[in-house]
């Protein structure tokens, strides 16, 4: 395996040596935007439980209220709904403003069934 | 919201308890990095034209030989990093201010150990361990501060943290938020250093470096942790450039402005490694490649041991390989990280190294240029290659995922070789693991600056329309949270240490106020085993508390060693305790020659009494030394052993203006007798009034002129100008001049 490994790079070197120095640069950006590519797919259609308190501090919940409604959605089973999403769609259902919704789903977790 | 600082006093303390009141309306009056100011026309100080400066500064603090050049401070065209690492951001703030007179403008503060592991926001000011909790208020009190320092210095200052760990978006809005305008980002980071689950710390990296795009916030990537990791740091070079590559890539394809993206990169090896035969065709390598990327030229840490003065040198080589090359900005290392949390003089030092580099080898460019061809050209090529080469086995391996599972990275040796040793990460483990969520089709982020699918409703302008405003348009919005521990929070911390601030106690400090730490130097004829028990003992017997010895340095395996020893003093003193002497205001130059000038000012001198010594008065009297000859003052020297009544008959043959007597030897008060024998028999000359007499050596001071009847006396470190200034001021006095 390691044997294959320096075999095989010793035949790349022998490719890469064919290049300019131009080429060779340009060789190396284009593996790099191919290598992230995927990776830029998967966080494009992903979200994480700090993605979405960074979502909710955005909307002027503090930290401390944003963990626990983001804890509350992910039990929910809504985080892919996006919890900012969720906040806005209980703060219209109630009638109230934001901070106030974000303080309503950490006090009863029932306010979250039937939303969607 | 006040947008204007107040202004500090460069004679006074900042006032931390002030800079904390109202911080609960404080918002950053900019955001955003910023570069310094190049004059394209150079920049004179001095008798001096700079190549490669930046704007000088308003108030700051010369090097030490600055003395000789009219006090000239010149600024390098880079901005200047200093990390800040206390664990008490109100310490951090002191040291900030200081460090900016010295030149740095970009301060770097530390996180505690263990916050990349917090899955969320701290709160609150409680103390840190090797560095201090990021916390709003430990942003928004440090911001406000460096508001009031960047005023008194005159040039802004890039405030920067650390934007990784399992709750990197959050800290990124924070960041943003708060008007932090630098910070480290680089999702490798996190898998490789600090075992966040791969695919999370990719996710979560997309969306904080799209936040921090939005707020103009400089990105540092973490690839230099490669070479201060892996055991022969100076081998990874290949794979130091895919890992700058990644995420220059990834940032740029998740939205990041390409001038908003730095690589950290740190010349790897040190002596007494033939350092620039690996680390010259490296830094240049890696500019051909990210020629379109910023450089943060980071110092040697790998190879930094007890010894302070072996680190300087080595960042020393590394500033003049920034400067052979190019940095954007240089970063320091405090030169005592091998032995102890950076002290604050220390930071000092860091950044002294690299102005004194800098002003050293201005224009080196334009003198020497690096060879294109020969063994440089190859070694270049060869790095290149090895990794564009890694980067194809990365690709055909699976990607990036699968090449750390098979710990493709940080393995010391060189690419393609393999030690085995490299750090591979399972992607099903690692912190957070499986916390990613798909987001749904109706997914929706009703905030600026969020990066990936959002369904924003069609009837939306901006996404956050939806909640009139997030506040990142708003920030009258950001909730303020100021303590949530009633014990660990700064403002316990600052009724302890407030005599040492305000309360007229003194202690001296390294790392906090009133720490009360100090170091001692000495050498003791004793073998390596023996000199580090005795280094403690001795400093017990000094009365230090915890005494530690730092650092020993073997001079010969018997004859003795070199021994550091810090420790803390066990008392205090009181401010109203030091009787501080008068200061004398001297004259300026120009004056004083011109006074010489127009009354001919001339004096007779020599060594009185039984006194053969005579090295200090030569010294006060000739050219060659800076003495009063360098004034145009003239001067007949009589020798040594001179009886006083000789000077005086030659000073009245001569005409001239002032007798200058020295006298070293003090047995029996002879110093005494002979300064008041002077006066005396002036007096009875009748020829007091026309003669300024002066008496200087080891055993005099100033206080004796007055006791003795002479016009002057000096002691110790006097200098000719000293001497000139008393005689022209007592000539003024006269009415003589």
């Amino acid at each position: 395996m390691a044997e294959d490994r320096i075999k095989r790079f010793t035949e790349r070197q022998k490719e890469l040596n064919k290049l300019s120095d131009e080429e060779l640069k340009n060789q190396f950006w284009q593996l790099c935007d191919r290598l992230v590519e995927p990776i830029v797919e998967l966080a494009r259609t992903h979200t994480s439980p700090s993605i979405e308190r960074s979502v909710l501090l955005r909307m002027g919940i503090d930290s401390i209220t944003a963990h626990g409604v983001v804890d509350r959605v992910l039990e929910a089973g809504l985080l892919g709904k996006g919890a900012g999403h969720v906040v806005l769609k209980v703060a219209e259902k109630q009638g109230v403003n934001i901070p106030t919704a974000a303080a309503l789903i950490n006090e009863k977790k029932e306010i979250l069934s039937e939303l969607f | 919201m006040t947008n204007t600082p107040e202004k500090l006093d460069p004679n006074q303390k900042m006032d931390i308890e002030h800079i904390l009141e109202g911080l609960e309306h404080y918002h950053p009056r900019r955001k955003g990095w910023t570069w310094r100011e190049i004059p394209q026309e150079g920049v004179e100080m001095g008798p001096f034209h700079y190549h490669d400066m930046s704007k000088p500064l308003k108030n700051s603090i010369g090097l030490p030989a600055s003395k000789y050049f009219d006090h000239i401070d010149p600024q390098p065209s880079c901005v200047v990093t200093t990390e800040i690492a206390s664990g008490r951001f109100e310490d951090d703030i002191r040291r900030m201010r200081m460090a900016a007179w010295h030149g740095a403008d970009h301060l770097m503060v530390i996180r505690t150990t263990g916050q990349s592991h917090i899955d969320g926001l701290m709160e609150g000011t409680p103390e840190g361990v090797g560095g201090v909790p990021i916390t709003r208020k430990q942003i928004r009190a440090s911001r406000k501060a460096c508001d009031q320092i960047e005023e008194e210095v005159g040039r802004p200052i890039n405030f920067h943290s650390y934007v990784s760990g399992v709750a990197g978006p959050e800290v990124a809005v924070l960041f943003a938020e708060e008007g932090i305008n630098g910070a480290h980002q680089d999702p490798q980071y996190n898998v490789l250093y600090r075992n966040v689950n791969m695919y999370r710390s990719f996710v979560d990296a997309a969306e904080a470096k799209k936040v921090m795009n939005g707020a103009r916030i400089f990105q540092i990537d973490g690839a230099h942790n490669a070479n201060a990791t892996a055991k022969a740091g100076w081998l990874v070079m290949p794979e130091l450039m895919v890992q700058h590559g990644i995420n220059c890539s990834f940032s740029v394809a998740v939205g990041m402005d390409k001038d908003l993206i730095g690589l950290s990169t740190v010349p790897p090896n040190a002596p007494p490694a033939p350092k620039l035969w690996y680390d010259l065709p490296y830094a240049v390598a890696l500019r051909d490649f990210f020629s379109d990327f910023k450089m943060r030229a980071q110092q040697n840490t790998r190879y930094i041991e007890a010894d302070i003065e072996e680190a300087i040198r080595t960042h020393t080589i590394d500033t003049l390989i920034s400067m052979l090359t190019s940095a954007d900005i240089q970063s320091t290392i405090t030169p005592d990280e091998g032995r102890n949390v950076p002290w604050h003089y220390n930071n000092i030092r860091g950044v002294q190294t690299v102005k004194q580099t800098w002003a050293a080898l201005d224009g080196i460019k334009d003198l020497v240029a690096l060879k294109t061809n020969g063994p440089m050209k190859e070694m270049v090529r060869d790095l290149k290659v090895r990794a564009v080469a890694f980067l194809e086995e990365v690709i055909e391996t699976g990607g990036y995922f699968a090449a750390v599972e098979k710990g493709f990275f940080v393995d010391s040796a060189k690419y393609p070789e393999r030690n085995g040793d490299g750090i591979a990460r399972d992607g099903k483990g690692g912190v957070a693991a499986d916390t990613i969520v798909e987001r749904d089709a109706d997914y929706f982020a009703p905030v600026c600056d969020h990066f990936g699918y959002n369904n924003v409703p069609a009837e939306l302008q901006r996404p956050c329309d939806a909640i009139q405003g997030c506040t990142l348009c708003k920030p009258e919005k950001i909730v303020y949270i100021d303590e949530l521990d009633p014990e660990d929070n700064c403002e316990k911390r600052l009724q302890e240490t407030y005599p040492y601030r305000k309360g007229g106690k003194i202690k001296p400090e390294a790392e906090w106020a009133g720490d009360g730490t100090i170091l001692t130097q000495f050498f003791v004829p004793l073998p390596e085993d023996y000199a580090r028990v005795y280094g403690v003992e001795m400093a017990k017997k000094l009365g230090l508390i915890d005494p530690e010895v730092i650092n020993i340095q073997v001079m010969h395996p018997a004859e003795g060693c070199f021994v550091e020893v810090k420790g803390k003093v066990n008392f205090e003193l009181n401010l109203t305790d030091l009787k501080i002497p008068a200061k004398e205001i001297m004259l300026e130059e120009e004056t004083l020659r011109q006074v010489v000038k127009k009354v001919g000012l001339t004096v007779v001198a020599g060594t009185v009494g039984e006194d053969e010594h005579s090295v200090g008065l030569r010294e006060i009297l000739d050219i060659k030394h800076g003495g009063i000859e360098k004034y145009g003052v003239k001067y007949h020297y009589l020798g040594t052993s001179v009886p006083v009544s000789k000077l005086v008959d030659a000073a009245i043959e001569t005409g001239a203006q002032a007798i200058l007597i020295s006298t070293i030897i003090s047995h029996n008060d002879v110093h005494r007798s002979q300064m008041k024998k002077l006066a005396d028999l002036c007096v009875e000359r009748g020829v007091r009034d026309r003669l300024i007499l002066i008496a200087g050596g080891t055993q005099v001071n100033a206080e004796m002129a007055a006791e003795t009847g002479l016009d002057a006396t000096f002691g110790r470190g006097t200098k000719g100008i000293h001497v000139v200034n008393a005689m022209v001021k007592n000539l003024q006095k006269r009415g003589l001049a």
